[in-house]
């Protein structure tokens, strides 16, 4: 019942990579916070803390999704549906920083690999998507958990292929028996079996909230006024 | 304020039901990456990788392997059902009160003015 590492582990990836990667989410975030202070109020604030510990409680549950092997959700798209993407990412990103410095997973020299696998290109992408789908959806419970659902599915392989990028540039061994194509599809075929247990989740979730509190669900909230600038920062 | 006040107290209870009681069914299997970190591995039953070749060889372990909270237990409490369920309480109230803590921290304080005007 011992829960494994969840995330990578120190030495896994090489120095110089593990350290671009720091970089790289070091700068992110400060750009994430100075992006989400404008969506953070009195209210936002609160909710975003819950959504990082609903976040932290829900990764340890893991779900079978193979035999012998396991999944847990990264959080993206339900903390972009519900607080937005910048302070989503960082939701999911006090996630991975509490884990790492607390529960020992995922080591701390791989920290800014882990965000930037689930908290920047997870949320990004989930955010993507939700932008998109939510202009052809309805804006109900119903259309709220597909956008999460799909959403979900697609941040969760982006992230897996992430990885496998960040393996492909600093992986600490020269594998044997079988090349970075066949983990890329490895890892892509648990991630999608692992996305969809994800995305129920966070359909479930969200529609909750937006039947209990729909004012306090941002994409219910920040797209009555859908503005071209923002969807432009998004994808950037 | 009040109301938003109940939600969130809700919303931590339901965290911490999940954390504290219903992470022990969770799945004791290896997770996607760590399935595929160790393709090509031996693995003993501790998780060690006694052979072959495969992402995770050269893994080490935590700096923080020897926190009394490491791989979501506490240290000293052998049942292990009250030991999972505790750290995943702990981690609960931990992360809510770091994230809420900072997210209030860092809560612009917004003006109806700077509200109106919410570009890029």
């Amino acid at each position: 019942m011992e829960a494994v590492a969840l995330h990578i582990s120190n030495g896994v990836l090489n120095g110089p990579v593990s350290a671009i990667y720091g970089v790289i989410a070091l700068v992110a975030l400060a750009y994430c916070v100075s992006r989400g202070r404008r969506d953070l109020d009195d209210r936002l604030a609160p909710m975003a803390g819950l959504v990082a510990a609903f976040i932290f409680a829900v990764q340890m549950l893991n779900f079978p999704v193979l035999p012998g092997v396991s999944g847990h959700l990264l959080g993206g798209a339900m903390a972009a549906l519900l607080v937005g993407p910048w302070v989503g990412a960082l939701c999911v990103s006090v996630v991975l920083i509490v884990q790492a410095l607390v529960f020992a997973d995922g080591g701390v020299t791989a920290l800014g690999a882990n965000v930037t696998n689930m908290a920047l290109v997870g949320t990004a992408v989930a955010y993507l998507l939700i932008f998109l789908l939510l202009r052809v959806l309805p804006r109900t419970p119903a259309g709220l958990g597909i956008t999460a659902f799909v959403a979900s599915v697609v941040a969760v392989v982006a992230a897996s292929q992430s990885f496998v990028l960040q393996y492909a540039l600093g992986g600490t061994t020269e594998l044997e028996h079988y090349g970075l194509g066949s983990v890329a599809g490895i890892m892509a075929g648990t991630h999608i079996l692992i996305g969809i247990g994800e995305g129920l989740i966070a359909a479930v979730t969200v529609m909750t909230v937006a039947k209990t509190r729909p004012d306090l669900v941002y994409a219910l909230r920040g797209l009555k006024r859908v503005q071209p600038a923002t969807a432009q920062g998004v994808a950037a | 304020m009040k109301k938003t006040t109940w939600f969130i107290l809700g919303g931590l209870l339901v965290a911490l039901l999940l954390a504290g009681v219903v992470s022990n069914f969770a799945s004791g299997s290896p997770d996607g990456l760590d399935s595929a970190s160790t393709k090509g591995c031996t693995v003993d039953e501790n998780d060690e990788i006694t052979g072959g070749s495969c992402m995770a060889q050269n893994a080490k372990d935590s700096e923080t392997a020897d926190s009394p909270f490491a791989d979501y237990g506490i240290s000293g409490i052998d049942n292990a059902y009250v030991s999972t369920g505790l750290a995943g309480v702990a981690g609960v109230l931990l992360t809510f009160a770091i994230g809420g803590g900072l997210f209030w921290l860092a809560r612009g304080r917004r003006s109806p003015a700077e509200a109106g005007e919410r570009k890029g």
